[in-house]
């Protein structure tokens, strides 16, 4: 394969930077879930 | 002019411009709902499309026979640059919902699409240089579309800073959403900037007008890549806005926790 390392580098870029905002966003509303559940009786249902 | 005074109640308010479908969804403890239910499918729609789209072009498509191999850069250079403008656009929206409705749904919403449009945009600019330096020669250079390009991503980011550099985040919101309408105008530049100017970067191989300037062996992955980034996209930006809400509903409880305990 021709080009590899621009094309490694492309991709790695392509999957990090979604990757890495889902996980961030999925980690922020856990967060706030289990601070809301720990003093809002609404949420713990 | 005497006016008399009336015991009739006063008349209700006037339904929103064009407006009831939009709010209905725009209420918070509604679009929490509807998000809940709506994001596992928009996320693992997105992770499969994307998964799939860039496995196709990295391993299922061949070489271009002038390029090489680097042309399946393309498979995440374009999907990125669809989601820059598409994410832009959204934001334009959503910051004309904010001004007309002064939603805080939509005031939230435009805040988190902000970051994530310039994340895209970033990554349509990184993978853009790392394909022109072995086809171009050179990493950067001040072709219309390139420059059209990063000016999106300066708009992204005074998007971002402008919402959050007040105290009072209503008039955040409300310089932010002014620079995001003015920005609309960069929009159709990069779109015609390939027609318009001579550039370096190639015009549009897809258009809606004519049929496809790429074989379907490449235009298959192509489409797969970019539906799965704007449902990467999507997914991304509503869990951004339900962890806003839930910080805002949070913040409320706080408060009025701690009156209470006063």
């Amino acid at each position: 394969m021709t080009h590899l390392p621009y094309i490694l580098v492309s991709y790695a870029l392509g999957i990090a930077i979604p990757l890495g905002f889902g996980l961030a966003a999925l980690h922020r509303m856990r967060a706030v879930g289990r601070k809301l559940a720990a003093i809002d009786r609404r949420t713990r249902s | 002019m005497d006016v008399q005074p009336s015991l009739a109640p006063p008349p209700p308010p006037p339904p929103p411009l064009g407006g009831h479908g939009l709010h209905r969804f725009a209420n918070p403890g509604r679009f929490l709902r509807l998000s809940g239910a709506v994001l596992p499918w928009l996320a693992g729609a997105g992770i499969l499309l994307t998964a799939l789209g860039l496995g196709w072009g990295l391993f299922g498509v061949p070489a271009d026979y002038q390029q090489g191999d680097a042309v399946r850069i393309l498979y995440v250079h374009v999907p990125a640059a669809q989601m820059a403008l598409g994410g832009y656009l959204v934001l334009a929206f959503v910051s004309l919902a904010s001004i007309i409705w002064r939603h805080p749904l939509a005031d939230l919403a435009a805040a988190e699409i902000g970051p994530v449009g310039a994340a895209f945009t970033a990554l349509c600019l990184g993978t853009g240089s790392i394909w022109g330096k072995p086809m171009w020669g050179t990493w950067w250079i001040w072709d219309a579309r390139l420059t059209s390009v990063l000016i999106l991503f300066f708009l992204y980011l005074g998007h971002v800073v402008l919402v959050r550099a007040f105290d009072d985040p209503t008039r955040g919101q409300r310089a932010g959403a002014i620079l995001a309408l003015i920005g609309v105008v960069n929009l159709p530049v990069i779109k015609f900037s390939v027609d318009w100017w001579n550039t370096l970067h190639q015009p549009a191989a897809i258009t809606l007008s004519g049929a496809p300037a790429m074989h379907l062996s490449m235009l298959w992955p192509l489409l797969t890549a970019s539906a799965g980034y704007a449902c990467l996209f999507g997914a991304i930006v509503v869990a951004r806005t339900r962890a806003a809400v839930l910080e805002r509903r949070l913040q409320g409880l706080l408060l009025v926790r701690t009156e209470a305990a006063r």
